[in-house]
């Protein structure tokens, strides 16, 4: 049973780790949760984002959901959005895409030109 | 969509879009019915708009005109034999009900009710999520805002606080619907 005392050391744990948080200069991955995002796969694609940004310790990326974002036949779709207002889209994800994005646009800079709409177009 | 966390996840969408602070769901096993609840505080609907609103050609989107998140909800309860319902109050808000027959062959499973909770907690972590499990065999509650309470200091949608969230939601899932529903063993 989960029980409140480890909810207790999670606290402990995160309270130390806060001072260490850099929030400034925050990148932003939106994630399309209508209807069509979700019939397609959607949540298992955000639900991977946030393990592997976890997993790797990153802490200036957030992670968030919209709805429709108008090319349904392509979900699920994200967006990135640096913090010098770039944005990316990347079309037609799966978790495993999720997660190599996050690796090499994410932490190394470098976009995932195969996923993005420009190539599915 | 192959089951009902999904539909959770897209009508939980509509309370976000209508400026929910707290959105209550509710899953009830009782009389041979699944009855899924959710209600929200949001900007509610008016009596027109209520009126057209399983009608697939109406939506809130704004880059098409067709939406079928609450059309496909409505029938995946009425094709068991069950019903379908929402209720509305302009300024106060909506509760959507699906009555599934629990035992037919064509009631969808519960899915992953604990991995649409984590997307939604931490995608919007402001708004407090009540969620209430309830059969003839136990009783389950989980109220985020307690979690909150608790945390004081620490962020709910911490990755560490959201797996704990999830892990308690699917105890609190099997421990209510184990050996009530088809797809849980208990």
């Amino acid at each position: 049973m989960k029980s409140l005392a480890e909810l207790e050391a999670i606290r402990e744990r995160a309270l130390k780790e806060i001072n260490l948080r850099d929030n400034t200069g925050k990148t932003r991955v939106v994630v399309g949760m209508a209807t069509c995002g979700i019939a397609a796969g959607a949540r298992p694609v955000m639900n991977a984002f946030v393990e592997e940004l976890d997993k790797r310790n990153v802490q200036n990326v957030n992670v968030t959901m919209t709805g429709c974002i108008g090319a349904c036949r392509l979900e699920p779709i994200a967006e990135v959005i640096t913090s010098d207002g770039v944005k990316t889209t990347y079309v037609k994800l799966d978790p495993e895409k999720a997660r190599k994005i996050v690796v090499e646009h994410l932490i190394n800079g470098r976009p995932v030109e195969e996923y993005t709409i420009n190539e599915a177009e | 969509m192959k089951d009902l966390s999904l539909h959770l996840m897209d009508i939980a969408q509509n309370s976000i879009a209508a400026g929910a602070t707290v959105i209550k769901i509710s899953l009830v096993s009782r009389d041979g019915f699944l009855i899924f609840r959710l209600s929200d505080n949001g900007c509610g609907m008016d009596k027109e708009i209520l009126e057209k609103v399983t009608d697939p050609f109406t939506t809130t989107r704004t880059t098409r005109e067709v939406g079928m998140g609450i059309p496909l909800f409505k029938l995946s309860a009425e094709m068991t034999g069950g019903s379908f319902e929402i209720k509305s109050h302009k300024g106060k808000g909506t509760t959507t009900e699906a009555r599934f027959v629990a035992d037919s062959i064509d009631r969808i499973p519960l899915g992953d009710i604990d991995e649409t909770l984590k997307a939604l907690i931490l995608a919007k972590p402001e708004i407090d999520y009540e969620i209430s499990f309830r059969s003839n065999k136990a009783q389950f509650e989980l109220k985020t805002e307690n979690v909150k309470k608790y945390l004081n200091g620490v962020s709910i949608s911490n990755f560490e606080v959201i797996n704990w969230i999830a892990e308690k939601i699917r105890e609190g899932m099997n421990e209510v619907f184990g050996g009530v529903l088809n797809e849980i063993s208990g």
